[in-house]
């Protein structure tokens, strides 16, 4: 199981501490929850909101509860889980920002996984005027589930406009690799992004998280 | 009747279990000895790890799958689900499916006699409870030798049966499935039901519950109480698609009196009647009004979440998008208690047609769920 892993959640599970209680939010078939219960003693639940995803996840033995995230999480209460995960659901949602505060309000922590927009191959198409895609975004943009899209700097603004603090990042790109080309120009070549953001602190709006501004100045 | 045909379980015969212990019922009255009808399909393997109990709904009783003779016309109520290859698989479990108590199949209830008296039970049989039925089937399992079921398994009242399992008996119940069910009704759903008694009460044939001393049966209230049950097992859609406004009289034009006129009535009245046909007045009575007293959380301070902090087994919750009588809404609050309870739960909502009978019905997206879960509670009872 461990070698059929995605690599970006491979990564994922590094960030989470054993024995953990987590919320997978758009588990799919459950694979991360399995790894992690088996791996790190994780215990937890996935939603997933298409049905042949859920009865893949419960032939796998995982907890899952069929659900709109865009609905919200209210059926949890707060702070009831150590993590609130989302891999490359953000930018299905109708509200973005307003699922991550809900991930921060549920769990003590959120992870969360996005294409990032400015990607070279995505700026490229939109100079030529056209909407990017690419491999990492292969839809048109009139049949893409990718609704609101967003490059690794509007996030860490958002971020800093709510005061997430951001606790850890990994930019990669497209093999899930984190290439010498993305140290130096991660807003240009990162394709998939994971950061890992705390409860908001006291004071929100201007720049006061100072790991988001330092990720910001290396674009 | 194919008897034969891949995924029956054949011919069955139901057998008379007499649990010979006392059962102190939440009324306060206890019965010293009680009889109880059961079905079993599938053979109990010899760790006796592989028993599932089948509790049935309101109007259910204990043949829930296979024919009893090879020219019955209709086979047991949840034929669809159980049977070999089938979500419950009888090659691996072994299935256990009875007559509740204060049924009217054969078990002790209000038309068997009151050893006491001499005389039918009828308006003298205990109301008994869900909590009641449950230790029952506790005497029961102990009766059959199993110490603890793989799975406990209902739809609706059936559903509610699985829940108050895991509460109960911690030990004993290793997976609760509850399908299309409540963590208690609803005013409007015991609103129906108090319509549903009215109706049998009011009916100059009941005598007190003593009808059967008259030679005759409280039909018409009955047949009314299941009319007005059947519409809230159906969505509106489904009456919709299946009558719309369509006349038994092809002509078009109405009738301009009483009778039986949009097949909807027709079809209403035909499953009154065949219910009068097959069930007791006294144990509808009785049966709705364990649904009304329904709430386990009563027994914790009306806090579901502490009720299920005692349960040991991992759930699995089932509801239907089309049922109105037992909607999602309200299996989203048995899975919210539970994730409180930080108990192992999954839940799927079926996309559904028909409404609450939904949980009958072989949907596909449903019987994947099913099996798919009912797969890994076999594999982990070795079965």
């Amino acid at each position: 199981m461990n070698a059929a892993l995605r690599p970006d959640l491979a990564l994922i599970c590094d960030w989470i501490a054993p024995g953990a209680r987590i919320l997978d939010l758009g588990c799919g078939d459950g694979a991360l929850l399995a790894h992690l219960a088996h791996t790190r003693g994780v215990r937890g639940y996935g939603l997933e909101i298409d049905a042949e995803e859920v009865a893949a996840a419960v032939a796998r033995g995982v907890n899952v509860i069929q659900a709109d995230i865009d609905e919200g999480l209210a059926d949890f209460a707060d702070a009831s889980f150590d993590y609130v995960v989302m891999t490359q659901a953000l930018q299905a949602l109708a509200r973005p920002d307003r699922a991550l505060a809900e991930m921060l309000r549920v769990g003590r922590e959120a992870i969360v996984t996005f294409p990032n927009f400015g990607h070279w191959r995505a700026r490229l198409a939109l100079a030529r005027g056209r909407m990017p895609v690419t491999p990492a975004l292969p839809a048109a943009w009139y049949e893409t589930r990718n609704i609101h899209l967003c490059t690794v700097a509007d996030f860490e603004a958002l971020c800093r406009e709510r005061g997430w603090p951001v606790l850890e990042r990994a930019l990669l790109d497209r093999a899930h690799r984190r290439g010498p080309a993305i140290a130096l120009f991660p807003g240009l070549f990162c394709e998939i992004a994971l950061y890992k953001l705390g409860r908001p602190r006291a004071a929100p709006q201007g720049g006061s998280a100072a790991s988001a501004t330092d990720s910001l100045a290396r674009t | 009747m194919d008897v034969h045909h891949a995924g029956s379980v054949g011919i069955v015969a139901p057998r008379k279990l007499v649990i010979e212990r006392p059962l102190t019922l939440d009324c306060g009255r206890c019965l010293p000895r009680h009889e109880l009808m059961v079905e079993t399909y599938g053979e109990l393997n010899r760790a006796r790890s592989n028993a599932v109990l089948v509790c049935h709904a309101l109007s259910g009783d204990h043949h829930a799958a296979g024919v009893h003779a090879a020219t019955d016309r209709k086979p047991g109520w949840w034929d669809s689900a159980i049977g070999p290859g089938k979500p419950i698989d009888t090659r691996r479990f072994h299935v256990v499916c009875l007559n509740n108590l204060g049924g009217c199949r054969g078990s002790t209830g209000p038309n068997t006699i009151n050893p006491d008296t001499g005389r039918y039970w009828g308006p003298d049989f205990p109301i008994v409870t869900v909590r009641d039925w449950v230790k029952s089937q506790a005497l029961l399992a102990d009766a059959l030798g199993i110490e603890r079921w793989a799975a406990v398994i209902g739809g609706s009242l059936g559903g509610m049966q699985a829940l108050q399992w895991a509460i109960d008996f911690p030990e004993r119940v290793a997976h609760a499935l509850a399908i299309a069910a409540a963590p208690r009704i609803s005013a409007q759903n015991i609103a129906f039901n108090e319509i549903a008694r009215q109706a049998i009460l009011s009916d100059p044939d009941f005598h007190a519950g003593r009808y059967y001393e008259h030679g005759v049966v409280p039909s018409r209230g009955l047949k009314l109480a299941r009319m007005l049950g059947h519409i809230t097992y159906l969505s509106d859609s489904a009456m919709r698609n299946r009558f719309g406004r369509l006349l038994r009289e092809s002509d078009g034009r109405f009738n301009f009196n009483y009778e039986v006129e949009f097949e909807v009535e027709s079809y209403l009245r035909h499953q009154g009647q065949s219910f009068v046909e097959r069930f007791d007045a006294n144990t509808y009575l009785l049966m709705t009004k364990a649904l009304d007293y329904f709430d386990p959380a009563r027994d914790y301070g009306d806090d579901l979440v502490a009720a299920f902090r005692r349960a040991r087994a991992k759930f699995l919750v089932l509801a239907f998008s089309s049922d109105w009588r037992f909607s999602p809404a309200r299996s989203r609050e048995i899975v919210k208690a539970l994730v409180a309870a930080e108990r192992e739960v999954s839940y799927a909502c079926i996309a559904s047609q028909l409404g609450h009978d939904d949980f009958l019905m072989p949907l596909p997206e449903y019987h994947r769920v099913l099996g798919a879960y009912l797969a890994r509670v076999a594999q982990e009872a070795g079965a």
